[in-house]
């Protein structure tokens, strides 16, 4: 974008690398405290059972055997934490809603001594009638998998972004979004083409390979290290849980083995937390990749989309109906939910709208935040709809996108920032890559997609730089790296505003007892909200190195401008950060900091702060024989406005699409009865090595249209958005008739190739190209 | 291997958790180690608690990820699911012997510059299953590079960057041999 820029805009080795390619980097895992003891959990072992009793002697007298503690022995506490909904017990309270939930803690010299004695805690349950899927807990007369209502919301901006309701103790209805504008229903009923399609996005797991853990240390006031994305909000329901103030709780997040949403908001925390209160020592807590299923799962849904168009292809209504099963506890699901439901009908003109979506309480594992944030759940619905109505009016799926998007400034959604990106133009890029690598193999088709996701939630920031006697800065960010690469960027960022060299920056971390306030690392918004508050500490240090360079020179202070590395005066005379801060002290010490504050006001004023863009598009090969589906070809276009490192940005997109590629194809939790049958990667098949496309092309649209630093926008999840409902229609073209769900297994795609009656000849175009081919048969209701 | 435990004993004396029963030696990175251990004890563990080489990590657990990969006598092992008692006169590599006097190897810098690796998680195991690819095939193609390390996971990269990084180093070797500058 800018030739003038010396760092950001650079593809720069990442700082962080260093540590992690010798081992040297440390994670939560890695990380103990002195004489610390091991927690192991034990869980229930069915879905919906009251507590009778525990019994705990036989595990207090086996060897090693610290403490075993239970929901009994929190007097004092507040039992529970949910940054929305303060529903989720730490430990089981009077009974059990899924299989896997934590009961006790047993606290031992090793993990080995603690597991080991896990067997000898008994539990008596006397189980009750379980509710294990949407239909069930919607039933008249279900079950209740929460009997009351809990104290108010925790989170004042969700309500801002949602006008979240109270739940009612009535139902399993979680939580009830409606999003509704114009007179959908008269405008279907003179639309030329109305068209509705049902689908459903399986339940994930997002598999980071880090498994969930921490160490606490309770001694009057607290300190946990966890593999927190977000430090800060699990300090609040921390200091919730012991009463604590703010300042008496410290969480730390060093480096994090991969996040992808499963690892914001509290986990594991409280658990360690209140295990070293009642032992009076160090704790530490590792779940296994088992239990990091059982702890947070992604909430699978089924929607609804009917559309109507008119002749001409113009969208004149969208109606929608979703329902997501987001398990025994809220977590995040409402805000996950208030996404999906505005994201699903995608990112265009709908004049008439009305979305329904729900969140419903089962006897499951309970789900919350992934990446993309309910615009993979939507979207498969919206894009898929979209592709299935543009096929039975003959339209070319690109052109009745680009017929119904919605362009640069226009809205979206009723009062909230126009689009900063131009669709039009990414989508003829990604198509033109997609089509012009085809194969003309007949059994291979092409798919393709785009999301708007409203992003970088709420704008609250804080940044501090110091510049160093030395002229070497250190920058202070509470967000968090777990593989972004925030550390690169913010450093770029830093070096930019204040001319040093990369390699002379610092970045450090997620600490809320030592780094500034960074309410969240998600929504893709670090690189434009953390970056706004770093620039404006760059300029904050600026301002005060300035004052005492002209305090240094007796010169007026408006003779004096920067330079890269310090500032100049009208004489022409220069000093760098080292003369001025050693100058001003007198002595070769001290330091002086910036601080960067970033609220709802001015450029972050409107909501939201930017739209995250997800273009992609895929051609896959399916093998009618066995059903497997080969992905030939990925294409992304990362519309990120400017990339101030563009390798990691496509890494970022890369990471993303084959995290989508794997739920389109492989990956889903499946229930038997009240436990899962497959929570572990073995059977859980996440995308491996052999699964990468043959063709990978990742396009970058720089066009300076964000608010963050140099006109950048957030990435990180819009390249997976699309990629389910591309995969499925390429999946759809290569074999003649639409699936309805996700993931696309080898089985599901050999039943569905086999269903095509004789005479209806599989759809043998390569690419759908409505004046020629047949309409594929869809099983959908029309 | 020396053990306090005889199958004539049975079952009864079967040592109790956490009782070091038993004695190896082995090489570590080169550096010669001895050990009493607790039988049960996987690799892992004693790499990690016992020597802190905490470089190499646990995901699975079940021997299916790959990140937990170190070499015995050169051969790639899942460190999760081997027994510590099982190195018992043989070498151990981690990814904490590959870099030299604090500078990165040709396959790390070849990592570092592909952008081979985002969290890092995966990378240990990565690093060590493609040394142990290298030094049985030092120009591997493309496909043999995914054929071998398609045991490893990476939910972070999506995996090409890792694909390159390895032939870039292979690159960087055969540059080397052949008297160029790497
Ligand atoms: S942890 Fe050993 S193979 Fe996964
Ligand atoms: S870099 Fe994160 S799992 Fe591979």
């Amino acid at each position: 974008m800018s030739g003038t820029r010396e760092t950001a805009g650079r593809s720069v080795q990442r700082p962080d690398f260093m540590a992690k390619l010798t081992g040297a980097a440390q994670y939560t895992v890695d990380i103990g405290m002195p004489g610390m003891a091991h927690a192991k959990i034990l869980r229930s072992d069915r879905a919906h059972a009251r507590i009778v009793s525990i019994d705990r002697t036989a595990a207090l007298d086996a060897p090693g055997v610290v403490g075993v503690i239970t929901a009994a022995d929190l007097g004092g506490l507040f039992p529970r934490f949910g940054h929305i909904v303060p529903d989720h017990s730490i430990l089981a309270e009077e009974k059990v809603r899924y299989y896997g939930e934590p009961v006790a803690i047993v606290v031992a010299q090793s993990a080995w001594a603690a597991a080991d004695a896990l067997e000898l805690v008994r539990v008596t349950y006397a189980d009750l009638p379980d509710v294990l899927d949407v239909a069930a807990a919607l039933a008249p007369h279900a079950p209740l998998v929460h009997e009351h209502t809990y104290g108010g919301t925790a989170d004042e901006s969700f309500r801002v972004l949602t006008g979240a309701e109270q739940e009612r103790a009535s139902s399993n209805l979680a939580h009830e979004v409606v999003l509704e504008w114009g007179d959908p229903d008269a405008a279907l009923a003179g639309a030329a083409t109305v068209h509705t399609t049902s689908v459903t996005f399986p339940m994930l797991y997002a598999y980071a390979m880090e498994p969930y853990n921490a160490v606490a240390s309770y001694t009057g006031d607290l300190h946990v290290i966890s593999t927190a994305q977000h430090p800060f909000m699990v300090r609040d329901d921390l200091a919730r849980v012991f009463g604590l103030p703010l300042s008496k709780v410290r969480v730390t997040s060093p480096f994090v083995g991969g996040g992808y949403g499963s690892k914001s908001y509290t986990k594991v925390e409280p658990l360690a937390a209140i295990a070293s209160w009642a032992v009076g020592r160090p704790v530490k807590l590792v779940l296994d990749v088992e239990e990091s299923i059982y702890t947070t799962r992604v909430d699978s849904a089924e929607v609804t989309m009917t559309t109507g168009v008119d002749s001409s292809g113009r969208i004149l209504a969208r109606v929608a109906d979703m329902v997501m099963d987001s398990g025994a506890y809220a977590d995040n699901s409402p805000l996950v939910l208030a996404k999906a439901v505005n994201r699903c009908f995608g990112p265009y003109r709908v004049p008439n709208l009305r979305v329904r979506g729900r969140s419903v309480y089962t006897n499951t594992s309970p789900a919350s935040s992934y990446r993309g944030f309910g615009a993979p759940q939507g979207n498969l619905a919206g894009e898929t709809n979209l592709d299935q109505i543009a096929e039975r009016i003959g339209m070319d799926p690109k052109e009745i996108r680009l017929r119904n998007v919605v362009g640069p400034g226009e809205e979206l959604l009723p009062g909230k920032r126009g689009l900063d990106a131009d669709l039009a133009a990414d989508l003829e890029m990604l198509v033109d890559s997609l089509r012009g690598a085809r194969s003309e193999d007949p059994h291979t088709g092409i798919g393709f997609g785009m999301s708007v996701s409203d992003a970088g939630a709420f704008p609250v920031s804080t940044a501090q730089v110091r510049v160093h006697v030395d002229g070497s800065v250190t920058a202070l960010s509470g967000s968090t790296e777990m593989g972004q690469g925030s550390r690169s960027v913010l450093g770029q960022i830093v070096a930019e505003e204040l001319g040093v060299e990369h390699s002379r920056v610092t970045v450090l971390q997620s600490d809320t007892g030592t780094t500034p306030y960074e309410r969240t690392t998600g929504a893709s918004r670090t690189t434009v909200l953390v970056g706004l508050a770093i620039q404006r500490a760059c300029a904050d240090a600026r301002a005060k190195l300035r004052e005492m360079a002209a305090e240094l020179l007796g010169t007026p202070i408006e003779a004096i401008t920067d330079v890269a590395g310090g500032v100049r005066t009208d004489e022409g005379k220069e000093l760098g950060f080292a003369d001025i801060v050693r100058g001003w002290f007198g002595s070769n010490a001290g330091e002086v900091t910036g601080v960067g504050l970033v609220r709802r006001d001015g450029v972050t004023q409107k909501m939201p702060p930017f739209w995250e863009v997800g273009v992609s598009g895929v051609e896959v090969r399916v093998d009618v024989e066995t059903g497997v589906v080969d992905v030939e070809q990925l294409v992304t276009v990362a519309d990120v406005g400017f990339a101030i490192n563009p390798a990691a940005v496509e890494a970022q997109d890369l990471g993303a699409a084959t995290q989508g590629l794997g739920a389109a194809l492989f990956e889903e939790l499946v229930y038997d009865g009240a436990q899962l049958a497959n929570a572990n990667v073995v059977d859980y098949r996440v995308p491996r090595m052999s699964d990468v496309p043959r063709r990978i092309d990742l396009m970058l649209a720089e066009r300076g249209d964000g608010i963050g630093p140099y006109g950048a926008k957030g990435s990180g999840e819009g390249a997976l958005n699309p990629i389910g409902a591309a995969t499925l229609a390429a999946v759809a073209r290569a074999v003649g008739r639409w699936p309805d769900r996700l993931p696309l297994t080898p089985e599901r795609v050999w039943r569905l190739s086999c269903e095509v009656a004789p005479s209806q000849p599989a759809h043998t175009a390569p690419d759908y190209d409505g004046s020629t081919a047949d309409a594929i048969s869809d099983g959908t209701q029309t | 291997m020396t053990s306090t435990d005889t199958a004539a004993d049975g079952v009864a004396s079967f040592p109790a958790a956490g009782e070091r029963a038993c004695t190896i030696q082995t090489t570590v990175n080169g550096v010669r180690v001895e050990r009493a251990l607790d039988p049960r004890m996987t690799l892992v563990e004693f790499l990690r608690e016992d020597l802190e080489l905490t470089g190499t990590k646990v995901s699975c657990g079940l021997q299916v990820c790959g990140v937990c990969t170190v070499l015995v006598d050169d051969q790639p092992v899942s460190s999760c699911t081997y027994l510590a008692a099982d190195v018992d006169g043989r070498a151990v590599r981690t990814v904490e012997g590959l870099a030299r006097e604090g500078a990165l190897n040709g396959l790390q810098r070849s990592f570092a510059e592909e952008f081979a690796l985002q969290c890092g998680f995966c990378t240990p195991g990565f690093l060590m299953m493609a040394t142990a690819l290298l030094e049985r095939d030092p120009d591997p193609t493309e496909e043999t590079i995914r054929e071998y390390l398609d045991g490893n996971f990476c939910r972070c990269t999506g995996y090409q960057p890792i694909v390159a990084a390895v032939r870039r180093a292979a690159a960087r070797k055969a540059g080397e041999a052949g008297g160029e500058p790497s």
